[in-house]
């Protein structure tokens, strides 16, 4: 291992603990493939919110206040009271959303693809489970400012897990730490929404080891197999992963600062009021296609697991592709599926948000048939069937012909 | 999940009497007026002699029964007001605070740093007084409602709406189409002249409304005017450094055949 540099304070330590050659390793020489386009920056910004959401959520935790009575006031403190509270406020709340937009981003990324395929199996579980934790700290943290949305919210989500036969109840009042959401379940709710970060953040420390010892999946879905395939991480994917984070900060700040309550719901404005139920109780946006699903099917605990099979089916994906293609560049069929997926898991979205009935109810439940049929009959028969383009000699080759041909 | 069911049997009993009573279907809900906010847009930032206005409509005529608890007396300089005026407006209403050697409770004249007078010591005697319904606090109604300022707006002058006939009001209800279920317990309020400003601004019932309004969008977004002044200045930035770091990266990049 070469010595990161010839400063003696920097060797002296790097002798002890190898840390700066441990950084230059991953951070500057990791070798990454050439030809990876915008699609690959949405890993590096979902880090970047991952770090926003720990600094600002830690300064609204100094000045929240886990108790029913007090709960709503403390976070319109924080808005009037506390020093660009309005800011960490706002960048908080927006910035759940954000990091759900670079997630589902990334993980079509993943799907479109192929980087779920061997050998990054364990790269994409890392992933879900992220996915997952993700989840359920949005669920907490939107509990928090204890307004109407919050309080029911968390009463209609809570309860699904009375669908189960003997436990459910049992569970349901554990999770409450009571007979109603209520006090307890509040003060819970807390620790809980502040600790997930932190165990994502451990995850996320894995899920890019595993990336760096199977390096990065690319456009073309093949390995990098000559010198010339690859480029240092350094310079090339820093700056490029800058200029990204300065296109997604204003994107993101736009909201912050023009339209800081476009994601949420005008009832999270009144307090959380046991006695009255909105007339309309939605989840936030990042959870509506599961909703959909959830509400698709008559039966309360057919919908609660067909809800929770939906993403734990995304672990056997890489079983369920049978295509030896990683890439839909050079998959003519599945490609135009992938893409239907994709539509069909926004039209679950909007039908999330509507009242589950007529033809909402009857066009969910269709969305609901064509996610499994998609995932459990089209991707492994189309990765039998389908007859892939041929692929490139290398990674290289293409991009070498390319530009040969403009001079 | 039970209450879920219950929402969504509730949903469907509504929805089938909405088909079922072709009146109310008919009806529908009021069109919302759109107006144009001072505050609204980009470069949107309140005009703070009607935010003042707003406030006198406030005091003058909301107040007898709502209450504004997350507002404080000294933020009232903020919007023009000068530090006199706020000690004495706070200064008219005593508050109780702690208790005295015998242990009664002791009574103070109010200071700017406490919340502006509620009309009510609490909910039993707000309902009380209203017929049983409640007065909500308004320091958050504009971001408490789909589109609040012109919810808002239109609900305060759709009072004088022609009632459909077979329209059945309950007692001590006031037919307002603007309102979920178009019957509110408060009636219509704000009347032309009702209000004299000072700086003689026009004082028609919807020039008090609108006023009132502003007023209302200040006290739920008090940071408006900062959040988008600080909005520029970042996205200036921003745009700046996102331009080199392209820039940059072409450079970078040129390096190599890609
Ligand atoms: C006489 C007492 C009274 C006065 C004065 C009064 N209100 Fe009200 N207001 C009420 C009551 C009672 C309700 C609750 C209505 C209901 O739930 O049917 C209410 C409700 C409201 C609502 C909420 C509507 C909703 O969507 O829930 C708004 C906004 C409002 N008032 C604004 C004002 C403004 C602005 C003024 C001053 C111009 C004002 N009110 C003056 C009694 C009053
Ligand atoms: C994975 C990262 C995180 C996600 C997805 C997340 C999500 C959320 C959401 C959706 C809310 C409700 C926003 C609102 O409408 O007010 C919230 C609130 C809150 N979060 Fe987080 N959060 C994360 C990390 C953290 C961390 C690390 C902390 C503390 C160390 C924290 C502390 C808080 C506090 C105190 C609130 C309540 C204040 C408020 O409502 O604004 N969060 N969070």
């Amino acid at each position: 291992m070469s010595a990161p540099s010839n400063n003696k304070v920097v060797k002296w330590v790097d002798d002890r603990l190898p840390i700066f050659t441990m950084m230059k390793h991953s951070a500057i020489d990791y070798p990454t493939p050439k030809n990876l386009n915008y699609w690959w920056n949405f890993g590096s910004l979902a880090g970047l919110m991952l770090v926003i959401m720990i600094l600002t959520g830690l300064f609204l935790a100094m000045n929240y206040v886990p108790h029913t009575s007090m709960a709503f006031d403390s976070v319109e403190r924080i808005m009037r009271d506390v020093n660009y509270g309005w800011l960490l406020r706002y960048l908080h709340a927006n910035g759940a959303s954000m990091f759900f937009i670079l997630v589902y981003i990334h993980i079509f990324r993943g799907l479109y693809y192929g980087s779920y395929k061997a050998p990054r199996e364990v790269l994409w579980w890392l992933g879900l489970v992220i996915y997952l934790l993700m989840m359920a700290t949005g669920f907490l943290g939107y509990v928090l400012p204890w307004g109407q949305m919050s309080f029911w919210g968390a009463t209609v989500i809570t309860n699904l897990f009375s669908a189960f036969p003997l436990v459910g109840e049992h569970i349901v009042t554990w999770l409450w730490g009571g007979f109603s959401v209520d006090n307890p379940t509040l003060n819970r709710f807390f620790p809980l929404h502040f600790v997930l970060p932190f165990v994502i953040l451990g995850v996320v420390v894995v899920h890019v080891w595993a990336l760096h010892s199977v390096k990065s999946n690319n456009p073309l879905g093949i390995d990098m197999k000559t010198p010339q395939d690859s480029i240092p991480f350094h310079p090339y994917y820093t700056i490029k992963d800058l200029f990204g984070i300065g296109l997604f900060l204003m994107f993101y700040l736009a909201f912050v600062f023009w339209a800081p309550n476009f994601f949420g719901e005008p009832d999270n404005y009144i307090p959380a009021n046991p006695m009255v139920t909105p007339p309309h109780i939605v989840p936030e946006w990042y959870y509506l296609p599961f909703y959909a699903i959830l509400r698709s099917v008559p039966d309360k605990l057919g919908g609660v697991l067909l809800m929770f099979g939906a993403i734990l089916i995304l672990f056997v994906l890489p079983w369920l592709d049978t295509s030896k293609v990683r890439s839909c560049k050079f998959r003519p069929i599945y490609k135009w599926f992938t893409i239907l997926f994709l539509v069909n898991a926004f039209v679950l979205g909007y039908i999330g948000a509507q009242p589950a009935e007529g033809t909402m109810l009857l066009v969910g439940q269709i969305c609901t048939v064509w996610y499994f049929l998609h995932l459990l009959v089209l991707t492994p028969v189309i990765g039998w069937l389908e007859k892939p383009k041929p692929l490139p000699e290398s990674i290289s080759s293409p991009v070498v012909k390319k530009s040969g041909e403009a001079v | 999940m039970r209450s879920m069911r219950k929402l969504f049997t509730a949903i469907a009993a509504a929805a089938t009497l909405a088909v079922a009573t072709p009146a109310l279907a008919n009806s529908g809900a009021t069109k919302l007026e759109h107006k144009e906010w001072s505050w609204q847009g980009m470069f949107g930032q309140y005009d703070k002699a009607q935010l003042r206005r707003g406030f006198q409509v406030y005091k003058e005529i909301c107040a007898t029964c709502h209450s504004m608890n997350l507002v404080r007396y000294r933020n009232l300089m903020d919007i023009g007001l000068s530090e006199d005026d706020v000690k004495a407006l706070a200064a008219a209403n005593e508050v109780q605070d702690g208790f005295d050697d015998t242990g009664a409770p002791k009574m103070r004249a109010g200071l700017p740093a406490d919340k502006l007078h509620a009309p009510f010591p609490n909910e039993k005697a707000a309902r009380a007084a209203n017929g049983g319904a409640l007065p909500p606090d308004l320091s958050l109604m504009n971001k408490a409602r789909k589109s609040g300022p012109d919810y808002v707006y239109t609900l305060l002058t759709s009072y004088e709406d022609p009632m459909p006939e077979d329209f059945h009001l309950m007692d001590g209800m006031n037919y307002n189409p603007a309102f979920p279920g178009h019957q509110i317990a408060m009636p219509q309020m704000i009347f032309d002249e009702g209000v004299t400003f000072a700086d003689g601004a026009p004082n028609k019932k919807e020039n008090i409304t609108a006023d009132v309004v502003a007023f209302l969008n200040w006290t739920a977004e008090p940071e408006l005017d900062t959040r988008k002044g600080m909005g520029l200045k970042v996205m200036i930035f921003l745009a700046v450094m996102t331009a080199l770091f392209y820039a940059l990266k072409r450079q970078i990049w040129s390096r190599i055949d890609h």
